[in-house]
């Protein structure tokens, strides 16, 4: 072939200001965290704080991943997804009872073991009835979302309804595994273990899911789906097929995430999913409807807003959030990374 | 006309409730350069996605090498061999050039041997492999799509509008990738405003009108007759800026 004549465009360098407003979503964390520091008057208080308002943003990050990359691959309004959360939380504390040999042991290995597959337990519960949950509910209201608000309401009433007719109507308390229990003291400021664990394994999954989304085929799939599904599909892809596998992989994180909320608060209810969809969805929505690291950050900015308003006015606590997603919108109406779409 | 890769017959195709594709029936030969021609909104785009699955026709047979597959999915389509480079090119934006191409090329890696003769196609894809497609201009956008649709081998290509919007330098660069495209023995049909580039590229010509191919015949026959055009189309090739 002959080669292109008179056309060599460069790249413009881009300015700093360009550069700024890229990074800006990554800057909110470190700000709103630094904040905090200027706000409350004791470090050790605003060590506790941050914290515990990390692995609170690890934990929404794990519910709201799902949804967000749901959303965003197949324009589904999923209000059922707080199920999965509720019954993520009751399977795995269910298994965790079961497994009392486990967790009452005085290893700390057995602890972790049995917290595992008790994770393990409510992912693969939640995820097969996330499977159930898109074929029978989801499917039929593909590209109507008023259709899909009310149906996937419905299921989500229907599915907290069969937990208290399985688990029964009242709350269940219970105590996590001994190694996960008390807290550790670091330059005065007492930091609970689990807390910890639940950073960790917040950080430890969104590393994975970006690299996932980065660097495997299925990953570039989904996110070239996110913004042109109709030309993925005329490269020859099923893209149905790969949603159905997005929507089994967001189902079961979500119930890891209601699993890790019921041992980070020692008591579940039917009703924690739903009370929970109000933070992932203020999550999604300031993330960048389908933005993984949108979400990421979301959650994060959520969970420090909430602990530091908190501490400092309770009374404000509950409307920090909103006023949180209020101002993120003001500022950028898609959403803090938003996603291309098509059309 | 014998042995056609790709065979409309009595196509019809409604987007909501407008009638737009009413009977088409268009052959596009085998190894060869099919132009769809036509004036605005008379239905050529329309025609390529219905081919494509992406507008489900109501009626008629759409047989691409033997079967019909006016009811397979798009993805069954494209599996099928044919590729496609949309009005809208279709580019993702936010993954890199490289990325693009390693989606394009669905059933294994991009050959080395392909990929340097796309790189000598279209130099601009070499510099900017690794950056966001999405920063791409127009043309370099245009060239991705083009390139996407030759990362693998493919029986029938289907090319919307490849010179729209482009500067002169740029268009001379797309006609003669498609020229060397067609050199290879491709089968493509394509939709072309530009007319001079429809002249040189095309070995046949369909006209549309009001959702209906109106003339078909050879591309020459058409180039050479001002009068037909001034018939089919309302305007004259030298209108459409040819020479």
């Amino acid at each position: 072939m002959t080669a292109a004549p008179g056309h060599n465009p460069t790249f413009a360098a881009r300015g700093p200001a360009e550069r700024l407003a890229e990074a800006a979503p990554f800057l909110l964390v470190p700000l709103l965290a630094a904040a905090g520091w200027l706000a409350i008057p004791q470090g050790s208080s605003w060590l506790t704080l941050t914290v515990s308002g990390l692995a609170m943003g690890m934990m929404i990050f794990i519910m709201a991943s799902g949804l967000t990359l749901i959303f965003g691959l197949m324009d589904v309004i999923n209000f059922g997804h707080g199920a999965f959360v509720s019954v993520g939380a009751f399977v795995g504390v269910g298994a965790l009872a079961a497994l009392d040999g486990l967790t009452g042991a005085p290893s700390p290995a057995l602890n972790a073991l049995a917290l595992a597959l008790a994770a393990a337990a409510a992912m693969l519960a939640t995820g097969a009835l996330g499977w159930a949950f898109e074929r029978a509910i989801v499917r039929p209201v593909y590209g109507a979302h008023l259709k899909q608000i009310l149906v996937t309401m419905g299921g989500l009433i229907v599915i907290e309804q069969l937990i208290l007719v399985i688990w029964g109507p009242s709350e269940i308390f219970f105590s996590r595994p001994e190694a996960f229990k008390g807290a550790l003291t670091f330059a005065g400021a007492a930091i609970e273990k689990y807390r910890l664990v639940a950073v960790g394994v917040g950080l430890a999954l969104f590393l994975a899911m970006r690299t996932a989304l980065r660097a495997t085929r299925i990953g570039l799939i989904v996110r070239a789906g996110v913004e042109n599904r109709e030309m993925v599909e005329a490269l020859g892809y099923r893209l149905r097929v790969v949603f159905v596998g997005v929507f089994v992989a967001g189902s079961a994180l979500a119930g890891l995430g209601g699993v890790m909320w019921g041992l980070y608060e020692e008591v579940i209810t039917a009703h924690m999913g739903g009370a929970l969809m109000v933070l992932v969805f203020i999550v999604v929505i300031i993330g960048g409807l389908g933005s993984v690291e949108g979400c990421f950050l979301g959650a994060l900015l959520v969970g420090l807003m909430q602990n530091y308003v908190a501490f400092l006015e309770p009374k404000l606590a509950l409307i920090s959030n909103i006023g949180l997603m209020v101002a993120i919108l003001m500022w950028r109406p898609q959403g803090m990374i938003p996603v291309v779409k098509a059309k | 006309m014998s042995d056609p890769i790709l065979t409309l017959e009595e196509v019809h195709t409604d987007i909501g409730r407008y009638r737009i594709l009413q009977g088409v029936n268009l052959v596009a030969p085998r190894g060869a350069v099919t132009m769809l021609l036509g004036r605005n909104g008379v239905g050529k785009t329309t025609t390529l996605r219905t081919i494509m699955g992406l507008w489900r026709a109501r009626s008629g047979r759409i047989v691409f090498d033997g079967a019909d597959i006016a009811a397979s999915p798009t993805p069954a389509i494209a599996r099928a061999g044919i590729g496609y480079v949309p009005e809208d090119m279709g580019i993702f934006s936010d993954l890199t050039v490289e990325e693009n191409m390693i989606l394009a090329a669905r059933s294994g890696p991009l050959a080395e041997a392909r990929r340097e003769r796309i790189f000598a196609a279209f130099p601009p894809l070499r510099t900017f492999w690794r950056k966001p497609a999405g920063t791409l201009s127009g043309g370099q956008k245009q060239m991705l799509a083009i390139a996407r649709a030759m990362a693998e081998e493919r029986r029938l290509y289907l090319i919307d509008e490849p010179t729209k919007g482009l500067a002169p330098a740029i268009v001379a660069a797309m006609a003669s990738a498609l020229r060397a495209l067609k050199a290879e023995g491709a089968s493509i049909l394509m939709v072309e405003q530009n007319f001079s580039v429809a002249r040189h590229l095309g070995d046949h010509a369909a006209v549309m009108d009001d959702g209906r191919i109106v003339w078909t015949g050879a591309m020459a026959e058409l180039a050479g007759d001002r009068a037909l055009q001034e018939r089919l189309m309302g305007l004259s090739l030298d209108a459409h800026g040819g020479r």
